[in-house]
This record gives C-alpha cells, sequence and structure tokens, in this order.
C-alpha cells in the first residue's frame, strides 16, 4: 500500500483526494490546505489527518508519495522539500514558474530515482493518444502545419479575488491555461525550436493576460499557430483542440473525437480509407477504476501509482513540464520584444500589378533561432 | 417512477461524441421555446417525465409548465441538482468559500448569516447543505418533483472523498422537505450501492450508465450486472446509446432484458427520434 499527502485543498487537491482516497493501492494518511474551514469539514466527516503547515506533515506523517496542488508559485519550494525527504511527486501543472528550477528538481528526481509527474491530464485523454500513436506512425506524411487551441471560460469579469488573477501568484492565461495546449502540443510532436510574434493581451484582467496568439516553428519547413483565450464563454468548459496538416492528409483531434483526412488508403492494418476517418471518445478511452471527473483524471493518478510500483517513466514528467514551462517563458519573453511589423502606408510597400514580392531573408530561421 | 424519462444533455450544448454537434445543439436550443417545442412533443408522444438539470435556463421552462399546469397536469420534473459547472467557474473566480457563499439565498436569515460566515466557521455543514438544496429547487416551487438527484459530480466527488454523511444528509433533507425519493446519479453504481447501503440509506434510486459496451460504467460490466440483478437499489439506465455508439434497437435490447432495471433515460431532438425511441422502449419492454 502506498502512503500518500496532498498539500493544497482546492478544486484541483480536493479532486485529487477523492480519486485518491478510492484508489485501491493507496492508503490516504494526511492532507494539508491553508483554509481552517476545509480541514475542519474534512477531518470531521471524512476522518482524514489534517495539517495547516506541510513542513510538519512531511515530519510528522511517515509518507511514500506526495500530491501538490497549491497555488502554482508554492510548487517548488514544496515539490524540493518532498524529493529531500525521498517522497515520489505528483504536482499539478504548470510545475513552477521557471524552467531552470524545473529543470533542477527533474535532475534531482531523477537522480533519486524517484517518481515525478506532473498533472498534464490532457496526456490521459484517449483522442489525444491515439492522435499521438497516428502522428508517430507519420499516418499523415510530413507535417508543415499545426493549429492549437485552447478556450474556455475562466475569466469573464474585471473583478477577480484569487490567485489566478494575479500575477505574482502565478495566475494569468500563458501559464495557467496555454500551458496545456503547450504541454499537448509537445506530447504530440515535441516542443517548438522557435516562437515569433507572440501576443499577451488581457480582455478583462488587470494584472494578468488573457489571451496568448503566437506563431511557432517545429522545423525548417513547420509552422503552427497557437491560439488561447480563457475569457470565451460561448465554451461550457475548457476545450483544447489541434489541427494537424500533413503531406498526406490532415488529422483534427478534440477530447471528445478525432478526425482524420486521408489523401490515399494507408498500407496499415487500422482499417483507414481514402477521405474522412472519425473516431470516437467511446471508442479510444480505456475504463478506469474509479470515475469522478473524466477518465483522464483518474487515469493519471493510477499511471502515477503503476509507475511507483513498476520503477517506469510517467508519461508526464518534471522534465517534459519543465519544457512547457520553458515554452512558456519563451512566448512571455518573446511578447515583451519591440514588434516588427509593417504598418500600413509604411514606405517602400509597393501593391499592385508587378510589385516583386520582398523576398524571404535568407537567415529567417537562424534568426529566430537566435533570439533564444 | 416511469419508465421512460427525459433527459436534458442536448438542451445545454453537451454532447460527447462532437463539440460541433453540441455546439449546433447549443444553437438550436438557445431560446426556451425551442426546448419547451421538444419537452411537448416528448409528452405528447407519451414520456411526461422531465430528468433536468438546475441549469438556470430551467427557470423559464419551469414558468411555461407552471402556467400551463392544466394542459400538462401528470407532468413530472425530477431535479437533477447541483449544476457543476456554475459551481466550478464560480470556485475558479470566487475561491471555494467564496463559491459557496454566492449561492446562499439572501432572503433567508440562516443563509446571511453564512453569507457573513457564521455558521461556514461552526462546521453547520447540514445546514449549509439544506441552504444550497433549497437554492436548487426554488425554480421548482409549485411544480411535481417525486425524485430529486443528486448530479454524478458531486455524487463521486463525496463517494471518493468517503463523505457518506453528505448522502444521508442529501437523502433526509429531500425526504423531509420536499417529501421527495432520493437519488443518486454516478459513474461507479456498484461501490455507490455498497457505500448507501452502510449508511443506511436503503433501496435507493441508482442512475448509472448502462450499455452494451461498458462506456463508463466503474468497476466493470460484470459487477454491474450483479448489481442489477441483486436487486438492492431502484436503477435508471443512462447513457443506454453509449453517446450513439450503439444503434438504437441493439442498444434498447441489452438494457431491457433487465427486468430490475425501473427507468431508462434519454435525450433527443427531434420528434420523430423520441417516438422511434418511446415505442422501441414499449415493445421490448412487454416482449
Amino acid at each position: 500500500m502506498i502512503r500518500a499527502g496532498i498539500v493544497g485543498l482546492g478544486k484541483m487537491g480536493l479532486s485529487h483526494q477523492s480519486m485518491v482516497n478510492a484508489h485501491p493501492g493507496i492508503q490516504l494518511k494526511a492532507v494539508c490546505d491553508t483554509s481552517g474551514y476545509v480541514l475542519d469539514v474534512l477531518s470531521k466527516y471524512t476522518g482524514v489527518t489534517t495539517y495547516t503547515d506541510y513542513k510538519k506533515m512531511l515530519a510528522e506523517v511517515p509518507l511514500d508519495c506526495l500530491f501538490v496542488a497549491t497555488p502554482s508559485k508554492y510548487h517548488t519550494e514544496i515539490v524540493e522539500l518532498a524529493l529531500e525527504r525521498g517522497l515520489h511527486v505528483f504536482c499539478e501543472k504548470p510545475f513552477g514558474l521557471d524552467p531552470d528550477t524545473g529543470f533542477r528538481l527533474a535532475d534531482i528526481a531523477e537522480r533519486k530515482r524517484l517518481v515525478n509527474q506532473v498533472g498534464y491530464h490532457y496526456r490521459f485523454v484517449g483522442a489525444f493518444q491515439e492522435a499521438k500513436r497516428l502522428l508517430d506512425q507519420k499516418l499523415i506524411g510530413d507535417l508543415h502545419h499545426v493549429r492549437i487551441e485552447a478556450y474556455g471560460p475562466v475569466v469573464l469579469r474585471p473583478k477577480g479575488s484569487t490567485w489566478r488573477a494575479q500575477k505574482s501568484e502565478g495566475g494569468g492565461c500563458l501559464f495557467d491555461y496555454a500551458c496545456h495546449a503547450i504541454d499537448l502540443t509537445n506530447y504530440l510532436i515535441g516542443p517548438p525550436v522557435a516562437v515569433s510574434g507572440t501576443v499577451l493581451n488581457s480582455v478583462f484582467s488587470s494584472d494578468v493576460d488573457d489571451e496568448i496568439y503566437s506563431t511557432l516553428q517545429f522545423g525548417e519547413r513547420f509552422f503552427g499557430q497557437l491560439a488561447t483565450n480563457w475569457s470565451d464563454e460561448s465554451y461550457r468548459k475548457m476545450s483544447v483542440r489541434l489541427n494537424f496538416w500533413g503531406t498526406g492528409g490532415r488529422i483534427n483531434v478534440d477530447r471528445q473525437e478525432i478526425q482524420i483526412y486521408l489523401r490515399n488508403a494507408p498500407q496499415t492494418a487500422d482499417g483507414f480509407t481514402k477521405g474522412w476517418n472519425v473516431r470516437y471518445t467511446t471508442e479510444l478511452t480505456r475504463p478506469v477504476w474509479f470515475y469522478v471527473r473524466g477518465e483522464e483524471y483518474s487515469a493519471q493518478i493510477d499511471h502515477f501509482v503503476q509507475c511507483i510500483e513498476t520503477g517506469a517513466t510517467p508519461l508526464s514528467t518534471f522534465r517534459s513540464a519543465s519544457d512547457t514551462v520553458l515554452i512558456a517563458a519563451m512566448l512571455r519573453q518573446d511578447a515583451q520584444m519591440p514588434r516588427t511589423a509593417i504598418a500600413r502606408g509604411a514606405a517602400g510597400v509597393v501593391a499592385g500589378r508587378g510589385a516583386a514580392a520582398p523576398a524571404r531573408p535568407k537567415s529567417f530561421v537562424r534568426s529566430l533561432l537566435d533570439r533564444f | 417512477m416511469d419508465r421512460v424519462l427525459f433527459g436534458d444533455n442536448q438542451f445545454f450544448g453537451v454532447n460527447h461524441m462532437s463539440e460541433e454537434k453540441a455546439r449546433a445543439q447549443a444553437m438550436r436550443f438557445q431560446e426556451g421555446g425551442a426546448i419547451i417545442q421538444v419537452l411537448e412533443d416528448a409528452y405528447a408522444e407519451g414520456v411526461k417525465a422531465f430528468m433536468c438539470t438546475t441549469h438556470e435556463r430551467m427557470t423559464e421552462i419551469c414558468d411555461f409548465f407552471r402556467a400551463n399546469r392544466d394542459k400538462y397536469p401528470d407532468y413530472v420534473f425530477y431535479p437533477c441538482m447541483p449544476y457543476a459547472h456554475k459551481y466550478a467557474n464560480a470556485a475558479a473566480e470566487l475561491g471555494m468559500l467564496g463559491a459557496v457563499r454566492s449561492f446562499l439565498p439572501e432572503d433567508n436569515k440562516l443563509g446571511a448569516l453564512l453569507r457573513g460566515g457564521m455558521s461556514l466557521a461552526r462546521q453547520d455543514v447540514e445546514g449549509l447543505a439544506r441552504l444550497l438544496i433549497d437554492a436548487e429547487m426554488k425554480m421548482f416551487a409549485g411544480l411535481n418533483t417525486p425524485v430529486i438527484f443528486l448530479q454524478n459530480v458531486a455524487t463521486d466527488f463525496l463517494l471518493g472523498l468517503g463523505f457518506d454523511e453528505a448522502f444521508k444528509i442529501f437523502a433526509g433533507w429531500v425526504r423531509e422537505r420536499y417529501h421527495a425519493e432520493p437519488a443518486f446519479i454516478t459513474m461507479n453504481a456498484p461501490l455507490l450501492q455498497r457505500r448507501l447501503q452502510s449508511a443506511g440509506i436503503e433501496n435507493p434510486i441508482i442512475c448509472a450508465n448502462i450499455n452494451k459496451i461498458g462506456f463508463r460504467m466503474c468497476g466493470g460490466m460484470q459487477a454491474y450486472e450483479e448489481l442489477i440483478a441483486a436487486g438492492r437499489c431502484r436503477l435508471v439506465a443512462m447513457s443506454v446509446f453509449a453517446s450513439g455508439a450503439l444503434p438504437p434497437r441493439e442498444a434498447l435490447e441489452y438494457v431491457c432484458k433487465f427486468p430490475q432495471i425501473e427507468s431508462i433515460v434519454f435525450g433527443a431532438s427531434s420528434r420523430r427520434n423520441i417516438a422511434q425511441t418511446k415505442q422501441l422502449i414499449d415493445e421490448l419492454t412487454h416482449r
């Protein structure tokens, strides 16, 4: 039986508690939060041991693993202490706010051979896993474009009192929301080598960004566009969608379904035909032992347990999460750079017949790469 | 309970198969009138029980049936609470306690005290739960609500925590205040049944996915079939078509072969589909 503790009982922490507690391979030993009310209720009605100081909890309760679901800015110190004590760690995303610290923690965890996982749950969605399988086998040929979109209703009015609306606490759409889309992209096709033209814009928030748009480069002839906006009320909940264009066809994928367009009938035994092929979540989702809010949330916890038991490397590690935070940091830095834009009416822009198209500078790719 | 219950996912942009379809439905049912039209069609086909989320948009549907009681005298609502996204979105914006406070009634003495943080500090979970239930039930005043459901996200969250007392609080208040049967929606029916039984809630109404391909039947199909056979709860089968993955006849043949399943809930947008499903269930039930 794996002995577990949880630090941070917000929306994610409580949802983890429910699933961890229901897992037959885990024994939940203690939880920690700063809200006395939540702790009192949990202690009274579920009998769990509670703490308001995680250091005290780690010192007093013998544990094998720790789940960290505090606001992002506290991730580092808590994870570091847990690793020091030799605990396997499951940390919520984005995994800190600074890639260097993230990579340092990854080094420590790997050196100590501790299972380290980050809660990028989209990696556990059946449809995205199927997309990964198909992209890995180059079903749609060489990729030349990807459109990555994430929309949802998180910040819908100027006033927001939680940490998500505060830059100093690690709030903002980039680190708290866009990271899901970035991480999923990294998982599916690897991280971009460069980013450019990034816009971090505020819609309602006064202190943080609410939308991010950027051009990502994955290869010499492979570009992508990222669009995320957490102030979109037309979505019932967060929606992440990726569209891939390749020389052999196209893949559109979201949580519910994967649509595949193939220019030619493939040689594989998957039963795909030329033209459109659609696979739904009902056939792509593997059953879980306990369901609260989506199979992927349960599956990632079960995966963590299995990695502890077998010593396998998780699908989402401190290292892969730090790669994601690194891309987020690149986006933030790019957004602060002076814009190179062609203004309407700018001198030297010749429109109309006979005008030569401006040549793309030879060093375009190089100059992008050099910026980082 | 009625044999056939009408569900509401299609009205509120919920579709487990496709976001595009969900959006198209959200557009079609933007006006309450479009929802009412479908409910009237369902009624005409003999589907007279509406199992509906306590979504704020239900208010105008309730108003309609209150105003037309003589036309639909035997119409019943089975409210399903809470509408989770309302709480989840509020929690993201206001924090946990802020969200709870924001849904408490203002025109109630205890509510006012709770809003001020009074009995939150006293850990009066039961008082708080009652107020939240009352807030969700407000829109159904004067309508017939013989069964009241706890939504699966709440049921399963509490089930995982081991917060079994909450089920007793819910069941107790639903019986006492609304003279209704407490009911529970879940994705983990075999586990829930065992826990409700040990909490002293005998023969509860449980609504769960029951379909031929085992979609979202946590604990496995065998455990579900044993649960059905044991007859220790009153079952409502939902997601019988597994979000459209199964053809209607094949799907309903599976569910109807269990006489212990009391009701079947399904959602549809066209009168033709409603009629077809209702007739199929009738035919397979009386076989």
